[in-house]
């Protein structure tokens, strides 16, 4: 970015179509400052923190992906001037806020141990394995804080070191890979893929499995369909249309078991 | 009636045995112990440096669990969380400084002050249940059997968060007549176990296990009695590496108290998870000739 030249100007005049947080502003329009790693702009005061990168010049190579609040790739740290609190959100989801000081983290380094789902068992003794680390956790909460999809870090770390694998999983369900949490520890854990193998191994292995999924995929494969299917190919248009047409139907709210169709050929 | 209860990690992993007996045990006798909703680690090992408050964040956090559930007392089992937590409680009770620190630390929580009374479950008994009322509660006495209390380091010391002072004895004793059995002091029951220097200098931790393997035996035992998982793992998983070199003459029953307890108080065998012990704890109690359905368990 080219050194004190006001951004909005050059952007202003380079871009021809201002939709949704237009760089023009309209008449009347509202503007707070926010200090970017440390340098200060005027935005329109309803724009999300990544509009207002956006709107002051910035533009994302690393850092955005989805803008929909769901890939982790926009994490942002910031502090309100004369707050000691830190505030954690995604850049995409989170509005500004007059005199925020923000940067955002779009990676943060955080080990990854390499596994072959196949091969490890779904136990306690597998995670730890592979993430001794865990041990390291003073159970500080800074990860809980730092989330900004409230996921109760510590919480399904404890989860963990206790071998409940499923509940970690579920615990931390909503989490996006952000790393925020990893950011902020001090046990050095990498909190967010841990999580992922403890939902890996609860996918694969403990959750329980659909019997009639399973079954109807046999039959699938058995080729009980095949017949029935290569029938409805050799109609034409109309005889599908009236195929259509006269089907029979389960009407709405029928208890389970108490309707038959008429024609029971393919059951 | 109910009761606030800290189980620990180790528990809900490796030592479900002493878990599951102890709950089995408990609503036995119509008391609910009622495990915290959300509770992390205890911290394990408890912090001697002056200015080093963070690792008692674990605990407090805990406590500070307890109180939100407007527990007055917190009843624990394992030795080591026992120990962690009362002694993060006395700082926090008594040492003005350090808790404000560790309140301001963890801001988002409730200030805590030392509410919630740390007590180990046979503290419990003793002080809430009463010995003759499990001497009347008792289906299956455990006749016929010698048994060694064993309290390691963590239930007694430091003296002032000992469940009864260091050199007494007496509540396990009092626990085990109840039951039936006959009960042995020996001059171990409160050397180390070894510990963690499990992990790094084994060799010493396997000579403290064995003499104490050795000296209760010598003492007329038939089996060892004990309260924590990484004594459990000490003097009863490593019997084998210690019988491989000599160091102990024979296999030595080793029991969580609470195994005992339930066993004796009628509940099924199944909850107890005797095949989690050495075998020859269910050998021992088949030997006696207790009515106890153990070929389940045998099987697992």
């Amino acid at each position: 970015m080219a050194e004190g030249r006001p951004m909005q100007a050059q952007q202003t005049q380079e871009m021809k179509v201002a939709t949704g947080d237009r760089p023009i502003l309209p008449e009347g329009a509202r503007t707070v400052p926010i200090y970017i790693m440390g340098k200060r702009y005027e935005v329109p005061e309803t724009l999300t923190i990544m509009k207002a990168m956006e709107y002051v010049g910035y533009k994302f190579v690393r850092g955005a992906g989805c803008r929909g609040g769901i890939c982790g790739a926009c994490s942002t740290v910031y502090r309100k001037a004369g707050d000691y609190k830190l505030h954690f959100g995604l850049a995409c989801q989170t509005v500004v806020e007059p005199n925020m000081y923000l940067t955002q983290i779009p990676f943060y380094p955080a080990n990854r141990a390499v596994y072959d789902i196949e091969e490890i068992e779904p136990t306690a003794d597998s995670v730890y394995e592979l993430y001794p680390e865990l041990f390291r956790c003073v159970a500080c909460n800074n990860c809980t804080k730092a989330c900004p999809m409230g996921v109760e870090v510590l919480d399904y770390i404890s989860a963990l070191k206790q071998g409940d694998i499923a509940r970690a999983a579920q615990l931390s369900f909503d989490c996006i890979q952000c790393g925020l949490c990893a950011s902020r520890c001090m046990g050095e854990l990498p909190q967010y893929h841990i999580a992922q193998l403890a939902r890996r191994l609860y996918g694969k292995y403990i959750q329980p499995r659909a019997e009639h999924l399973k079954k109807r995929v046999e039959e699938i494969l058995s080729g009980k369909y095949d017949a029935m299917l290569e029938e409805v190919q050799r109609m034409n248009r109309e005889e599908l249309e009236k195929l259509y047409e006269e089907r029979e139907r389960e009407p709405d709210l029928t208890p389970p078991g108490a309707w038959m169709p008429k024609d029971i050929r393919y059951l | 009636m109910k009761v606030s209860y800290y189980p620990g990690c180790t528990l809900k992993s490796k030592a479900k045995n002493l878990d599951e007996s102890a709950v089995a045990a408990m609503a036995a006798l119509g008391v609910e112990m009622e495990e915290l909703p959300r509770w992390n680690c205890c911290g394990a090992v408890h912090s001697l440096a002056d200015d080093d408050l963070i690792h008692h964040v674990a605990p407090v956090r805990d406590l500070i669990r307890a109180k939100e559930q407007g527990a007055e007392i917190l009843v624990t089992l394992c030795s080591m969380c026992y120990n962690s937590l009362a002694r993060a409680n006395l700082i926090m009770r008594d040492d003005e400084e350090k808790r404000r620190t560790i309140n301001l630390f963890m801001d988002e929580e409730i200030d805590y002050q030392g509410e919630v009374e740390v007590v180990h479950l046979l503290g419990f008994l003793d002080q809430r249940i009463g010995w003759s009322t499990i001497r009347e509660a008792v289906k299956v006495p455990l006749r016929g059997m010698v048994l060694a209390p064993y309290y390691g380091c963590t239930l007694q010391r430091p003296r002032d968060v000992a469940m009864e002072p260091p050199g007494s004895f007496q509540m396990m004793r009092r626990l085990l007549e109840a039951l039936g059995s006959e009960v042995v002091h020996f001059p171990a029951a409160d050397l180390c176990c070894g510990s963690y220097q499990i992990l790094a200098h084994p060799e010493a931790a396997e000579s403290s296990s064995a003499v104490i393997l050795q000296t209760a035996v010598q003492a007329g035992a038939d089996a060892l009695v004990l309260s924590c998982p990484l004594c459990d793992f000490n003097l009863g998983k490593r019997q084998a590496s210690l019988l491989e070199q000599g160091r102990i003459e024979k296999e030595v029953p080793v029991f969580y108290f609470t195994q005992l307890f339930a066993l004796a108080l009628g509940v099924s065998p199944d909850l107890c998870h005797l095949e989690l012990n050495t075998p020859s704890c269910i050998s021992l109690l088949k030997q006696k000739g207790y009515p106890f359905d153990l070929d389940e368990a045998e099987r697992v």
